[in-house]
C-alpha cells in the first residue's frame, strides 16, 4: 500500500508551494530589522547626497589672475570674475612662473592671463587674445567653467565705458538656445529620476543575490531540496516579497523627489508605476541568477557589484549615453538601468506615456525573461 | 499475531537498490552498494565516519545522482522519479536544517504548505501538541536546545505523513534521555507501518533496529538482523577479567589466532575467527593467577570492530 498523493500537480499545488516560499521569505525579511531599516534609509540618504551635495555645475572654483599690465580693462575683468560665484579669485600674480606653480599645486584650477598691451590693442580693435589656463584633470568642471568664462568677460568689457569698441561686428547668424523639459538646466531634475533607477538596482540586486547562497551556507538548502518544490516556485517565492520592498523604495524616492526637489511627474503616474514594477522584477531576477551561480554569499555580493558598476557608468546616469563609443553603447543597451532611466526621464520630465516607450519597455521585459530562464536552468536540484 | 506473520510472509520492499556507485573528485565514496529495506522495518545503517552513509541516503532521496547503479525507492525509480520520491519520503539531515530565524510554528507551517497539505495551520498546531511544544510555538527554532531541535526536525519530517523516513545520524549530540524518547517514537511510527532507514554510531541504537547494514569505505560489508551480523563474523570470544588486563592486551596483541582485542572496563574481549588457533594463543595465559577467563558470545560491538579492522586491512 503506497500512500496516495496528497496534492495534485495542478496549478493549486504549484501556487501553494510558491506561496509557502513567499510567506517564509517575507517573515525572514521582516525578522532582519537592520536590513529592513537600511532598505528604507538608503534611498533617502542617497537622494539627499546626490541632490544636495553633488552638482555638475561647479561653483567657487579657485582662480588666479596673471596681470601682465596694470590697466582699467584688466581691473574690470578682475572685478567681474570676483562678482560671479563660478570663480573665486584667490591671488593676483604678475609673473608667468607663479601661474605654473599655482596650477601645479592645485591652489588654482583656473588662471586668466591678461597679456601686456591688452587694453591698447583692444581699443585699436585688434581683437587681442586672452589666455585662460585650466586644470583639465577634471574635464567636467573645466569645460562648464570655461563656457561661463567668455560670457562673463564679454559682459565685463561691454559694461566698461572706457572701452570704446571699434565697429561692433555682427555675427553672420545667431544660435537661439531653447532648453526643453528642464529650462533651468538644473542637474537635480536629471539626477532624481536617474537615482531612482540606481538605488533600486543596487539594493534589489543584493537582496536576491544573497537569497540562494544564504540557504546553502546555513545548511537549509539540503532540506529544501529534499522537499517537493520546483526551481521556478522557489525563484518566484523568493522574488515576490522584495517586489513589495522595491515598490516602497520607489515610492519613497519619488515622494522625496517631488516634495524636496520639486521634480515634476508630467506623464502618466500609472505608466511610471508599471515601468517601475517591471524594472524591480528584472533586477530581482538578475540578482537571483547571480545567487544560483555563486558558491557563497561573498561571491554573490561581488558579482552584484561587478554588475552594478557598468550600470552606473554606461546607462546614461552619470555620463551622456550618446557620447559613448559604439561598443559601450551596446553594453549599455544590455543593462536594465539604461532602459529604465530613459523611461523615467521621459515620463517624469517629458510627459511621455509608456506606449511611446515600447522599445525600452520590451527591452526590460526581455532582460527579465533571460535572467529568469538562466536562473531556473542553473538552479541545481541536487547537491552533485 | 496474524498481522506479524503476514508481514514476514510477504514483506514489501521499500528500498531496493543495486550496485550504487558515487565518486567525488576521483575518490569512490560509495562503491557497488546494493541494499534492500522492507516495509515497516527499522533498518540501521552503520559504519565509521566518511564511510558513505550520508552519500547513500542522499542518493536514495534524489539529492545526489549515482554515477552508476539503479534501483527503486517506494517503487519509484531513483534516477527518473525523484519528484515522486520527494513527496513521500521524509529526510532528516545530519545538521539541523530547518530555518533558525523562523519560529517553531512558522517552520511547521512552511513544511505543511510546501507539501500542499490542507489546513497548514491546523496541521502545525497538531504537530506542536504532539511534540509537547505547546506554549513555545513562537520560539525561534535557532534558540532551541539540541534535543528539542532534533524533536522538531523529526516532527517536521513526519508532518506530511511520509511512507519512508531517512534519518541521517538523528541522535548525534543528544542526551541519553532524549535519545531514548526518540527511539520509542521511531518504534511507534514503524509499528504504524512507516519504514525507517537510520544511520547511527551508537551500538545500543543499532541493537534497537530490526535489521542493520554495515558499510565501510563505501562498501556494504554485512547486512541482516543483529544476530545474523554477529554470526556472520564467525567470531569466538573470550572475556578475561583481572587486575592487569591492560598489560595482557599488549602481550596478546598481534598474536596469531587473535583477530580482535578490545578492553571493556576491567575486562578484555579477545576474539578470533579460528576457535582452535585462538585457544592455542591464549592457552599460556589461561592458568595465570588472578585472571578469570570465560567463553562468551561476541557482542555487536565486537563484530563491528572486527569488520572495521578487516576492511582497514583490505583497503590499506
Amino acid at each position: 500500500m503506497t500512500t496516495a498523493p496528497r496534492s495534485t500537480n495542478g496549478n493549486g499545488g504549484s501556487f501553494g508551494r510558491f506561496w509557502a516560499m513567499t510567506v517564509k521569505e517575507f517573515i525572514q525579511m521582516t525578522r532582519d530589522r537592520i536590513t529592513l531599516a537600511t532598505m528604507v534609509m538608503l534611498p533617502i540618504m542617497q537622494l539627499f547626497l546626490f541632490g544636495f551635495a553633488i552638482n555638475t555645475t561647479p561653483h567657487n572654483l579657485p582662480t588666479a589672475v596673471l596681470m601682465r599690465e596694470n590697466s582699467d580693462v584688466g581691473r574690470s575683468i578682475l572685478a567681474a570674475l570676483k562678482n560671479t560665484d563660478f570663480f573665486e579669485v584667490k591671488t593676483v600674480v604678475t609673473r608667468a612662473e607663479d601661474m605654473d606653480a599655482l596650477l601645479q599645486s592645485g591652489d588654482a584650477l583656473f588662471v586668466v592671463e591678461i597679456p601686456e598691451g591688452f587694453e591698447r590693442s583692444l581699443r585699436r580693435g585688434d581683437s587681442p587674445s586672452l589666455l585662460v589656463a585650466a586644470d583639465a584633470t577634471d574635464p567636467v568642471a573645466a569645460s562648464s567653467a570655461l563656457g561661463a568664462l567668455s560670457g562673463i568677460i564679454a559682459t565685463a568689457l561691454e559694461n566698461d565705458r572706457q572701452v570704446a569698441f571699434a565697429e561692433p561686428v555682427k555675427p553672420a547668424f545667431q544660435i537661439v538656445q531653447h532648453r526643453r523639459y528642464n529650462p533651468a538646466g538644473s542637474s537635480t531634475l536629471n539626477i532624481v529620476p536617474g537615482l531612482l533607477g540606481t538605488i533600486l538596482t543596487m539594493t534589489l540586486l543584493i537582496f536576491t543575490a544573497l537569497s540562494v547562497t544564504r540557504e546553502v551556507e546555513r545548511g537549509t538548502m539540503e532540506n529544501l531540496l529534499s522537499m517537493p518544490i520546483k526551481p521556478l516556485e522557489i525563484m518566484l517565492g523568493k522574488i515576490a516579497p522584495y517586489v513589495l520592498i522595491g515598490l516602497i523604495q520607489a515610492l519613497v524616492i519619488i515622494g522625496v523627489g517631488i516634495l524636496v526637489f520639486r521634480v515634476p511627474i508630467l506623464g502618466d503616474p500609472l505608466s511610471l508605476a508599471a515601468a517601475t514594477s517591471l524594472f524591480v522584477v528584472t533586477n530581482l531576477s538578475i540578482g537571483y541568477t547571480f545567487s544560483t551561480v555563486a558558491a557563497n554569499q561573498l561571491q554573490a555580493m561581488q558579482m552584484a557589484m561587478m554588475f552594478f558598476l557598468p550600470n552606473i557608468l554606461l546607462s546614461g546616469f552619470m555620463f551622456p549615453f550618446a557620447g559613448m563609443p559604439n561598443w559601450a553603447q551596446w553594453i549599455g543597451e544590455a543593462l536594465p538601468l539604461t532602459h529604465y532611466i530613459r523611461i523615467v526621464r521621459a515620463v517624469m520630465l517629458k510627459g511621455a506615456s509608456i506606449e511611446t516607450l515600447a522599445y525600452d519597455t520590451l527591452a526590460l521585459a526581455g532582460l527579465m525573461a533571460v535572467a529568469m530562464l538562466i536562473a531556473v536552468r542553473r538552479f541545481r536540484r541536487t547537491l552533485d | 499475531m496474524t498481522d506479524a506473520t503476514m508481514t514476514v510472509d510477504a514483506p514489501e520492499t521499500v528500498i531496493d537498490v543495486h550496485h550504487l556507485t558515487k565518486s567525488f573528485g576521483g575518490r569512490k565514496v560509495v562503491d557497488d552498494l546494493s541494499m534492500s529495506v522492507k516495509k515497516g522495518r527499522i533498518h540501521g545503517f552503520l559504519g565509521p565516519n566518511g564511510s558513505g552513509k550520508t552519500t547513500t541516503i542522499r542518493m536514495l532521496c534524489g539529492l545526489l545522482t549515482p554515477d552508476s547503479g539503479d534501483g527503486t525507492c517506494l517503487g519509484f525509480d531513483i534516477l527518473t522519479e525523484s519528484d515522486r520520491i520527494r513527496r513521500r519520503v521524509g529526510y532528516m539531515t545530519q545538521k539541523f536544517s530547518l530555518y533558525q530565524d523562523l519560529s517553531i510554528r512558522e517552520n511547521l507551517e512552511f513544511v505543511a504548505r510546501v507539501y500542499g497539505l490542507a489546513d497548514p495551520r491546523g496541521k502545525a498546531s497538531a504537530a506542536i501538541e504532539r511534540l509537547g511544544l505547546k506554549g513555545r510555538e513562537k520560539q525561534l527554532a535557532g534558540e532551541l536546545s539540541g534535543g528539542w531541535k532534533q524533536r522538531l526536525a523529526l516532527g517536521a519530517c513526519i508532518l506530511p505523513e511520509p511512507a519512508l523516513l531517512l534519518l541521517d545520524e538523528p541522535t548525534a549530540g543528544v542526551d541519553p534521555k532524549a535519545r531514548r524518547d526518540f527511539w520509542n517514537e521511531i518504534h511507534a511510527l514503524a509499528a504504524g507501518g512507516l519504514s525507517v532507514l537510520v544511520s547511527t554510531h551508537y551500538m545500543d541504537e543499532a541493537e534497537r533496529c530490526h535489521e542493520i547494514a554495515y558499510i565501510a569505505y563505501g562498501k556494504l560489508l554485512a547486512e541482516g538482523t543483529v544476530d545474523e551480523v554477529i554470526a556472520g563474523t564467525g567470531l569466538v570470544t573470550f572475556t578475561v577479567s583481572g587486575p592487569d588486563v591492560h598489560h595482557l592486551q599488549a602481550e596478546l596483541e598481534n598474536q596469531p589466532g587473535i583477530d580482535m582485542i578490545a578492553p571493556f572496563g576491567t575486562s578484555l574481549h579477545v576474539a578470533g575467527r579460528d576457535a582452535e588457533a585462538l585457544e592455542k594463543a591464549i592457552a599460556p595465559y589461561r592458568e595465570k593467577p588472578g585472571l578469570k577467563w570465560e567463553k562468551g558470545e561476541p557482542t555487536l560491538e565486537d563484530a563491528f570492530i572486527d569488520l572495521m579492522r578487516r576492511s582497514e586491512d583490505n583497503f590499506r
